[in-house]
This record gives structure tokens, sequence and C-alpha cells, in this order.
């Protein structure tokens, strides 16, 4: 069994904190896992993707092939369908409906259409939430918790446990507000 | 005792080496290299063992700093990205010929597809040219054995050791069994022997003819690495794998049925591959990079086999190998689902907002719109950003330090107003020699130091010169009165737009400082002072 993620947003919104929490309960769970960032030039507010795959024998490549995504998770919109090739058959997308604008001529409209004609697309606006529980910067753990229970290999708790590893170092009051961050994305979408 | 940590390559390169009692690291940062010494930086390990790691000013200064504590007996690792190996190249090529005492291992970490680069040069060659052993691993927990296995090697045989990593590889996280208890501090006693550390022609002839002789045993010790990988072997095939580091993982990742062999280590080991490829009608070279293998491949078999690759169009000529290409290059095509929607453009890294650089770049455009021949040679940092629109603000931006020079070059020649724009951490790293030059001609240029304190492009580390730019560009000799200090900030614009003017008119060098803190680094610190 193997599960591959392609984790996307824009520089700076925290995909990365994503990937560590899933990188790490998989590594609790046994698994194999491999994580691939990017680093360097484009984070200055530019796309920014990680690949994270998860399997239960031996994988060999960092890059995931084309059309091997079982999910796309991405924190923007628009990133969400920069890499549509790579999402197999039955692949799903979770992403945050809430486009950030910073290049000129934003084609919102086209962005929003393509995604409801998508079928397997779930839009939820993180931002809103994450403002409700006055957790505005901890939208990527709300995104996390949203696409929780469709995550294959890894269940909702192994998540959870991995959030207070992760941050168990930026102490306890970290740890549970980006719980519950999660837990608001997961009763979402349950 | 073993445990299991989730480590990037870099991450377990840094680890290795500390596990195998390195005294020093010496680098300057550079993607994808930088989280190499980050992660000694922050390491408990090597804060007890007084491991040093702060930042060399830039990477020929990194190497020798390690020469040095190798000659003193003490192990010691250099890093830095591939164009750095252009920097240092001139210790590193030489420090073949003196050859080490304490185990020196040189990590140049390639950046194929140059996601943050402005080349795709492959630091292999590096290896050859100075004639001494390179190891690449393919997988995270290759790169923390081989950190170990690295420095035993260059002890042994009293050479520098290349470490060559690719961004896929450095910057990919997986799990990775390391040791429980590190290895101890390793201590040889002090290099005395001048006739080999003193490279006058007479010495350095004994030592070339020595390195020269060396070669077979190398190829040798290559062909006997404990991480060459043969699989599938054994049974005559048409075609056989040739492949190293991701390449490798990229040629799994397909499943192959056919004969592989992994190469971990150079010189290549010439009698194991013409072993392997008999078993072929024909060889499949796959290597991230330039065709280093590719070429030597073809200078030895090519007579009798086929040899496919990057320099028959099997694989791309240039750019990151990835499971597709390979795929395609074994003749398994893959049809992409679906393509990318039309609706998806570009998202350009950018300045960010706030961002000093932005304000120097806005009173240069305003100033500049009034001398209808200005030029300005810009330098490689966030500041290179300045080349996008908004700004499109600069006309050259080539290798760390060249904006200084090139502006005094093109000023030589007439060009008028010839403007440099640097960043703090490039100006010590390589532009301090060319204002020197420009200083001793009494160019015609104007330089802007953009201060930020930080070096900000590869995610804020110290910068060498932070609180002495004014000392060391009085000290090259720029006049008090054309050393001229703003604050970048959209209420300072008057100001910094009249400073610029009248340096422009004035017929000399003059440097600008503008100087206001990095907003990630500031912003860094203010959580911090937060938690
Ligand atoms: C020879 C070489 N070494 C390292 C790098 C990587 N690198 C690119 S920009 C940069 C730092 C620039 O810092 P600074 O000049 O202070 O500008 P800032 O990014 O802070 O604006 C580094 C280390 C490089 N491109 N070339």
């Amino acid at each position: 069994m193997k599960y591959d993620i392609i984790l996307s947003g824009v520089g700076g919104q925290g995909i990365l904190s994503i990937a560590t929490v899933i990188a790490d309960a998989a590594l609790h769970a046994g698994l194999c896992v491999k994580q691939a960032e990017v680093h360097g030039m484009s984070q200055r507010g530019g796309e920014v993707e990680s690949g994270l795959r998860l399997s239960d024998t031996e994988i060999f490549s960092d890059l995931l092939p084309t059309g091997s995504a079982d999910m796309i998770l991405s924190m923007e919109p628009m990133e969400a369908l920069r890499y549509l090739p790579f999402l197999s058959a039955g692949g799903v997308i979770v992403t945050s409906s809430v486009p950030l604008m910073n290049i000129p001529d934003y084609p919102e409209k086209a962005v929003s259409e393509e995604l409801k004609r998508l079928p397997n697309a779930v839009c939820i606006d993180i931002e809103s939430i994450a403002k409700s529980i006055s957790m505005p910067k901890a939208a990527n753990m709300v995104l996390l918790g949203a696409a929780s229970s469709r995550i294959g290999l890894l269940a909702p708790e192994a998540l959870r446990e991995g959030i207070a590893r992760v941050f168990a170092g930026k102490g306890q009051q970290i740890v549970e507000a980006n719980l519950k961050a999660f837990n608001a994305g997961l009763n979402e979408t349950k | 005792m073993e445990k299991t940590r989730l480590l990037l390559g870099d991450e377990a390169v840094a680890l290795g080496a500390l596990h195998a009692g390195i005294k020093g690291v010496y680098a300057y940062p550079g993607t994808p290299s930088t989280e190499i010494t980050e992660f000694i930086q922050k390491s408990s390990l090597a804060r007890e063992r007084g491991v040093h790691a702060s930042w060399s000013t830039n990477e020929k200064t990194a190497m020798e700093e390690a020469l040095g504590m190798s000659y003193a007996g003490r192990r010691s690792m250099v890093c830095m990205k591939h164009v750095g190996m252009n920097v240092a190249a001139d210790a590193f090529v030489n420090s073949a010929m003196t050859g080490v005492n304490g185990g020196l291992v040189v990590v140049a970490a390639d950046d194929p597809s140059m996601h943050s680069s402005q080349n795709e040069q492959d630091s292999r060659f590096y290896g050859k040219f100075a004639m001494i052993p390179i190891v690449e691993p393919s997988t995270q927990q290759e790169a923390y054995e081989m950190t170990a296995y690295a420095f035993s090697l260059s002890e042994q045989l009293k050479l520098p050791v290349l470490f060559r990593l690719t961004t896929r590889l450095a910057h990919s996280r997986a799990a990775v069994n390391v040791n429980d208890t590190p290895g101890p501090l390793q201590e040889l006693p002090v290099a005395k022997d001048p006739s080999s550390w003193v490279l006058l022609p007479a010495n350095a002839r004994r030592r070339n003819d020595a390195l020269t002789a060396l070669q077979p045993r190398l190829r040798k010790l290559a062909a006997d690495s404990p991480f060459l990988v043969e699989k599938n072997t054994g049974k005559h095939a048409v075609t056989g794998i040739v492949t190293c580091g991701t390449g490798y993982n990229y040629v799994m990742e397909n499943r192959p049925d056919c004969p592989v062999l992994k190469i971990p280590q150079y010189p290549l080991p010439d009698e194991k591959i013409s072993g392997f490829a008999e078993n072929c009608d024909e060889i499949l070279v796959v290597e991230d990079g330039q065709p280093f293998i590719e070429e030597q491949i073809r200078a030895f078999i090519g007579k009798d086999k086929k040899v496919r690759g990057r320099l028959t169009g099997d694989l791309p000529r240039t750019g990151e190998l990835n499971p597709d290409l390979v795929a395609s290059a074994l003749g398994k095509a893959v049809q992409p689902l679906r393509s990318k929607p039309e609706a998806v453009v570009p998202r350009p890294p950018a300045l960010c907002m706030g961002c000093g650089h932005r304000d120097v770049y806005i009173a240069l455009n305003k100033v500049l719109a009034d001398y209808e021949n200005a030029r300005v040679f810009a330098d490689i940092g966030c500041y290179t950003l300045g080349a996008l629109p908004p700004f499109c603000a600069i006309d050259s931006c080539v290798d760390m330090g060249a904006s200084i020079t090139m502006a005094k070059g093109a000023a030589d020649a007439g060009v008028w107003p010839a403007v440099a724009v640097i960043g703090d951490s490039t100006f010590t790293h390589s532009g301090m020699t060319g204002l020197l030059d420009a200083v001793n001609d009494g160019s015609d240029i104007t330089v802007v130091i953009s201060d930020n304190l930080t070096t900000a492009m590869t995610g804020g580390q110290d910068s060498s010169g932070t609180g002495k730019f004014e000392k060391i560009c009085s000290a090259l000799g720029v006049e008090p009165e054309h050393l001229r200090v703003v604050v970048p900030l959209q209420k300072n614009m008057d100001e910094i737009m009249d400073t610029i003017r009248q340096e422009i008119d004035y017929h000399g060098v003059s440097v600008i400082i503008p100087r206001r803190e990095c907003m990630q680094t500031l912003a860094r610190k203010q959580r911090k002072q937060k938690e």
C-alpha cells in the first residue's frame, strides 16, 4: 500500500509544517516516508510544492511520478490546479478556497470554475474557520484537519499525535492551539 | 544501537559528520547546501564538543580554513553549493596536491534544473580535475553512512574527498537509522612535513607524480565500494543500466528487470563497468547532472556497444531527471490523465512587502530615468528580484561580486552612469577586492551596498561584514564625502534620490549604503521575543 500526496501553496503559507506533521506521524506508524521540499528562491511569495510519499514498502523516488498522487492538498486554489497532471485517476483535491492574489490579473473566476468541474475536489474556506476560532495563523492545520479523514494509511488520531510531537518544543499552548485548528478543520468535512 | 530519525539529505550529512568526529565545518551559505551547516550550528553535540560551525566569508576562505584544521590533525568538512566550487577552486585543486592530514571532506551540492542557481555545472568534473575520490549517495541513509566512510577514506589516502549531493537528495526528507552513540572526536598529530605542504615546483612535481600514480588504486576502491549496487546481473540482457545518485532512485521506481549497476564512487571503476557491459547489448546511462559517466563510458565501451543517455537524446540533455523521464527512456511512456488547466498562471517569487531593497529600486529607477545611458550592474541575492516587474531595474547579474567589477569595466569603456548594486553578504564574499580596483583607478562608478544586515536569500544567516561596512570602504580608500548611508524607507525617498543623484554626478568612486533590517529576520526576532 502506498499513499502519495502533493502539498502546494505559496511561499510563507506553511505547507512545510503540514508536511512535517504528516511525515512525523508516518514515521511513528512505522511507514516508509519520503518528503521532497522546495527551499530557496521560490519561497519569496512564489509557488511552492512538497511531494510526500507514504508506503508500507520501500520508496525509491523522492519525486512523484505523473498521475500517481492520491491527494493534492493545497493552501491556495490556483496552486492546487498547478499540479493536476500528478493526480491519479481516483485522486482527491482538498484545497483552501481563498485565492492569494499577489500577482496581477489573478484568474479568480476561471480557477473556481475549474475546481467546480473536478469531481473529487473539496474547497474549504480555511481562513474563515481559522479566524472563527481566533487562530488566523493556523489555517494550515485547519486544512490538514479537513483532509485528515481522507488521508490513506494514517488516521486522524495519528496526525493529532504528530502535531503534539512536532510542536512540543514550542510549548503546550501552541500544541493545543494547533490541535484546535486541526479539529475545527476535521469537523468541517466530517 | 540505532534509532530512526526523519532527516533531510543535508541533515543526514551533517549528523554523519558529527558522528564521524569532526572538529569543524566551514561553509558559506548556498542552496541546496545551507542546511548542513545550520544543522551543526543547532546541534547540542557540536556545542559540547566545541565544533567550529560559524559561517565563513566565502567558499575559498572556508576551504582553506578546513585545510588548516586538517593540517592540525582534526577532521573538517567544507560545504557549499556547486558554484561555490568555482570560488574555492584554487584551494580545492591544490589541496589534492598537498594532501591532507586529518580527514577532509568537501561537500558540493549541485542544482540540476537550477531551482535556485544561475547554472547547472556538475561538481564531479572538479573531483576528476583534482584527481581525488568522489562519493555520491542515492538516499538519505547513504548520505549519513557515506560521510563517515568519506572521512576514513580521506585519512586512509591522505587526500581530500569530494562528496556530491544534488538538490533532490539534499532537500528531501526520509527516515534514517542513525547510531545512538556518536563516534569520538578524531585526532592525529599536527602535520610537520613541509615538503608536502610547501608547493614549490620541486615539491609539487613529486606530489603530482604520486597523485597520478595513485589513480589505479582509486579506481579499485571505487569498484570495491560497499555502496556499489548490482541488480539482475549474470544473464544476458538487451539493455543494462549504469546509474548513480538520485538517478538510481528513478530507475528503481520503474522496477526494471534488466541489469542495473549503481556507481557510488569515482574515479569511475572502468573495469567493473566493462565487465557489467559484457552481458548487455547496450548501456543506458541514467545520471542527474551533466553526462559525466556517459562521456567516460563512451570512451571505453562506445566502440563495441551503443551507449544511450543524455548525449543521444534518450534522456533530456539538461535538467533534473524524474521517474517519468526515466520511464520513457526505458520505453514505458507515461501519458498524464489531465493537463495543467489554462487558468493556472506562473507565480514568480517577489521581494517581500516592506523590504528595503524595494525602496532602493524605486529610488534608483526614478533617478536613472533622467540619465539615458545608465546601466545597473547587479549581483546575487534577494535584490536580484529587482530584475522582475514592477522594478525591471537591473541590467546584469552574473556571479557573486561581479556587480562592482563589471560596473568598473563598463565605466572604463565609457558607460555612464555605471551603477553597481550589491548585497552586504555578497560584498564581503567577493565585492571588496573589486572595490579596491575601482578606488585604485579612480573609476567613475556608484556602488550601492544594499545592507539588510543578513544573508537573506539563503534564509537569513549571519553576514560577515555586519557593522563594518563604512570602515571597510574607507579603509579601501573610498573618500568619506562619497561614502553615504541612508535608511531605505518611503518617507526618506527625497533624501535617497538626492544622494544617488549627487553621487552619480561625482566622477569617481562613491558608495551608498541603504541600511535597514530584512523583514524576515526582523519578524523572526519578534516571534522569538514573544515565545
Ligand atoms: C559562489 C556562490 N555562493 C553562494 C551563492 C548562494 N547565494 C546566493 S545569494 C546569497 C546571499 C546574498 O546575501 P546578500 O548579498 O546579503 O543579499 P540579500 O539576499 O540579503 O539581499 C547567497 C549566499 C551563490 N549564488 N554563489
